[in-house]
């Protein structure tokens, strides 16, 4: 796919409408607010919110411009964001001297490779690399090393890591390699609608959850998390994910329910890496985003959807 | 701007950001003086001081390692202005002290490793003498604590490639030798203000 085709694909064109308008809202609500916050409080919060609206409109400009440039675009993009995203989970992680060499090899070829499969759409490698070659190569090299001190705890870490940062995430390009019988639609629609559901799940479960939150789910690990952000964030994003059917293989309910099941992924993974976070004394797992935290902080919900996404499409679409 | 590009850079592939707990960013003269596991400590710590600071900002670096290669010796002359200095028993003639009292002139800053050369282990090493002559005959000048963090993980001592692990710097509370306190006391309680701030 290359810009031209982009030009005609009315699609991908509404969806990118959609988003705009989203954000032109979000900001001018942000601007007036701002205007009206009269405590130190209100005011902390309208600027939390304001830098939270511009790191959206820089994601989904870069998003876009992915899109826009096509399968490498997408893929370079999500490479990038796995490697930003092992580099915050490595760093969180304590590792010793030992396993500094197999960290090298996740860093530069695990990633590398991971990603070139995708790009190459070869799905037999792109699969076993890292549940396969990478789990069996990871404690070999460290044990070459020849540093036994916490050794088990050490491999099982860098292992997780590459799981979740690389090889989940690597799901959401390999989108793109899905042939689904009957849809003529833009393939580039696929990725976009998770991400989208995805993301807008966690900023609804925020609101509603800021809005309305009064009965925590799991306090000890998310405190922010509660059940009437959860369901009113879930059943919000899914109803958007089922209004937008016409640009998925999915009929209306098909719609819904892949929504749903997106959505509620997302949630797992926001609580899973919260319970990390929880457990290393951080609140963020980097600073690269105003008003985000890092990379890692973004797109957990991602790492646990695209998987899950990506194999109900492969099992009953294809 | 070679500078800046440089230090961009540096940030970059470091990842490294910056605190400032115990003091604010500024040009007055100071020693930032700092944990060393990494070759990249001195590049770091000179990173992440904002433009202004960076640029009156010098570090301490040993002539043997500063020399070697094409690099090295353009960064070290052409970007850090660093100061080179024999890591070797001082003679009359040739002593790195003199050096430094040069170098901070009358308006400079110096980035200084204390413990004399990289440690491997959690905690910095004893801290040579060299900091606490220049505290008694500099009395002006600041004298601020550093933590250099991860720096070990990415480029430990003896390995040739890095791994991109996030860094970062903690800025402490400037100290100063008190009356009557002896060259040990001053060097452990330095040495004890570079601890501090890793748990911060």
């Amino acid at each position: 796919m290359n810009p031209a085709d982009f030009q005609l694909d009315p699609v991908l064109k509404r969806l990118f409408g959609g988003v705009l308008v989203l954000l032109v809202v979000a900001s001018g609500v942000g601007a007036v607010l701002s205007r009206r916050a009269r405590t130190d409080a209100a005011r902390a919060g309208m600027r939390n919110f304001n830098d939270r609206t511009r790191a959206w409109w820089v994601m989904a400009g870069v998003f876009a411009l992915a899109l826009v440039v096509g399968r490498t675009g997408t893929v370079v993009l999500f490479g990038l964001l796995s490697f930003l995203a092992l580099r915050e989970f490595v760093t969180l992680t304590p590792t010793r001297r030992g396993d500094h060499r197999t960290l090298f090899w996740a860093f530069f070829v695990a990633v590398p490779l991971q990603y070139w499969f995708v790009w190459k759409q070869w799905y037999g490698m792109f699969v076993i690399l890292i549940p396969v070659y990478a789990f069996l190569f990871v404690p070999l090299r460290s044990a070459l090393a020849g540093d036994c001190r916490g050794f088990l705890e050490r491999t099982a870490k860098i292992q997780w890591a590459l799981m979740v940062c690389v090889y989940c995430v690597s799901h959401a390009p390999m989108l793109l390699a899905l042939d689904i019988p009957g849809y003529h639609g833009s393939r580039m629609a696929l990725p976009l609608f998770l991400v989208l559901v995805v993301q807008l799940s966690d900023v609804f479960q925020y609101a509603w959850g800021k809005t309305l939150g009064r009965h925590r789910m799991v306090p000890d690990v998310s405190p922010n998390k509660t059940w009437e952000g959860f369901v009113g964030g879930i059943l919000t994003a899914t109803a958007v994910g089922t209004a937008l059917w016409w640009a998925t293989p999915f009929n209306p309910w098909q719609a819904a329910l892949v929504s749903l099941l997106v959505c509620l992924m997302g949630f797992a993974g926001g609580l899973v890496m919260s319970a990390i976070k929880r457990d290393r004394g951080v609140k963020d797992y980097g600073a690269l985003i105003e008003g985000h935290g890092g990379v890692m902080d973004r797109i957990d919900s991602i790492c646990f959807a695209a998987p899950v996404f990506f194999h109900v499409i492969r099992f009953f679409w294809t | 701007m070679k500078g800046d590009f440089v230090a961009f850079l540096g940030r970059l592939a470091t990842g490294a950001r910056s605190r400032w707990l115990g003091c604010e960013p500024d040009t007055r003269q100071r020693i930032y003086f700092a944990n060393h596991t990494s070759n990249l400590d001195a590049l770091v710590l000179w990173s992440v001081l904002p433009s202004a600071v960076r640029a009156l900002t010098r570090p301490v670096a040993a002539r043997d390692y500063w020399t070697g290669g094409f690099v090295r010796p353009w960064l070290a002359r052409e970007v850090f202005d660093a100061v080179l200095i024999e890591r070797k028993k001082p003679t009359a003639h040739d002593n790195p002290l003199a050096d430094m009292i040069v170098a901070l002139g009358d308006r400079h800053s110096l980035i200084l490793f204390p413990e004399g050369g990289r440690s491997s282990g959690p905690e910095p090493g004893p801290f040579k003498g060299g900091l606490h002559h220049l505290a008694v005959r500099r009395p002006d000048v600041e004298f601020v604590p550093c933590f250099i963090e991860n720096m070990n993980r990415i480029l430990p001592k003896g390995e040739l490639l890095p791994v991109p692990v996030l860094g970062g710097v903690t800025f402490g509370t400037p100290i100063r030798v008190e009356p009557a306190e002896t060259k040990p006391a001053f060097l452990e309680r330095a040495r004890r203000a570079v601890i501090a701030l890793s748990n911060g």
